[in-house]
């Protein structure tokens, strides 16, 4: 059993070019933030290494972090340029019982995250709804569509920060 | 109504108009599209089930819009569903009827505002014949809806349009 920050110093010499860092000041469990094009060669690591053994991913979640600069359009409406979205994982080793949190985040304006589903198939479908809700690219992933909405849905990603919901969909009225 | 207080002494025939005959052979079996949406649904499902007991009025469900009469739309409309929802109304043959049970199929319920997938009210793509207001409605509540449904189908004419 190992704490995050024994995890990180060893993921840190494991990965030297992976840009590790490690947020030790949250309320929550110290958060490992990582490359997101390292994130697969990482996730393996961590999966198959004998001292760690996370074979459990428990959650895998998109996030618009918003910290881009924020204007309005002509109609009002939001509209965020630069920053990043993030994508927070969640792993649980069953054996050994010990837990990390990892953090990737890529441009908002090219979000490229590599996948994880080799590693953990349960990211299958955690990374098609973080496309579908942020518009994360998974590079990698086998089938990376959209899970709840309409595969023809093109108004754009609802869990975004700057989303404006369209007037229409197949004629029918989406506004109140 | 009067189909029974005009039947004559044998006991073997009854006199009645055409409209009322249809009518209550219609309003006593509405078959019930076996489909539901949400929680809703559950409580659908509960008043289908012996406690409430959905069959004494001759209600039961029919996993199959080719031969349902009534389709109760229980639960959050999205717009995906939206138009399976309008699919399978087309697939039932006339008449039929719609019941838009709770808030969200009535007008959206809780998702009105920041419901980006919600349809506002499956009224915009079905014409719904009774509202049963609630959220979930209890099921006696839906036994409302059923009996309101039911005038309104006593009251139909064969030669006159009502809807």
């Amino acid at each position: 059993m190992k704490n995050p920050q024994e995890i990180f110093e060893i993921l840190s010499a494991q990965f030297p070019d992976a840009n590790i860092q490690i947020d030790a000041s949250l309320p929550v469990e110290p958060i490992i933030s990582v490359n997101p094009l390292k994130i697969n060669v990482i996730s393996k690591f961590l999966a198959e290494n004998n001292e760690m053994l996370f074979d459990s991913l428990m959650n895998l979640s998109g996030v618009d972090d918003a910290n881009g600069t924020k204007t309005k359009d002509e109609d009002g409406n939001d509209v965020i340029n630069g920053g990043t979205l993030s994508v927070y994982y969640h792993l649980h080793a069953t054996k050994l019982n010990h837990k990390i949190t990892l953090k990737v985040s890529a441009p908002r304006e090219n979000p490229e995250v590599e996948s994880v589903e080799n590693i953990w198939k349960t990211a299958n479908w955690h990374e098609r709804e973080a496309f579908d809700m942020l518009g994360i690219k998974f590079l990698n992933h086998p089938d990376l569509r959209r899970i709840l909405m309409p595969y023809d849905w093109e108004a754009g990603y609802p869990l975004r920060k700057d989303y404006k919901n369209p007037e229409f969909y197949q004629g029918m009225k989406v506004t109140y | 109504m009067g189909l029974l207080d005009k039947e004559f002494t044998d006991g073997n025939i009854v006199i009645a108009k055409a409209d009322d005959i249809l009518n209550w052979a219609r309003l006593s079996s509405l078959w019930q599209l076996s489909f539901g949406l949400a929680c809703c649904a559950i409580e659908m499902m509960a008043t289908s089930a012996s406690h409430y007991d959905f069959d004494r009025f001759g209600v039961m469900p029919r996993p199959t819009p080719r031969q349902a009469d009534v389709i109760i739309i229980s639960g959050t409309v999205t717009l995906k569903m939206a138009t399976r929802i309008k699919r399978l109304y087309e697939q039932m043959p006339d008449p039929k009827y719609i019941i838009s049970m709770g808030s969200c199929s009535n007008c959206g319920g809780p998702y009105w505002e920041h419901g980006y997938h919600v349809l506002k009210g499956v009224d915009r793509v079905i014409p719904v014949d009774v509202y049963v207001p609630g959220c979930p409605p209890r099921p006696e509540a839906l036994l409302e809806g059923l009996l309101k449904l039911q005038e309104k189908i006593r009251n139909e004419s064969l030669v006159k349009k009502t809807a």
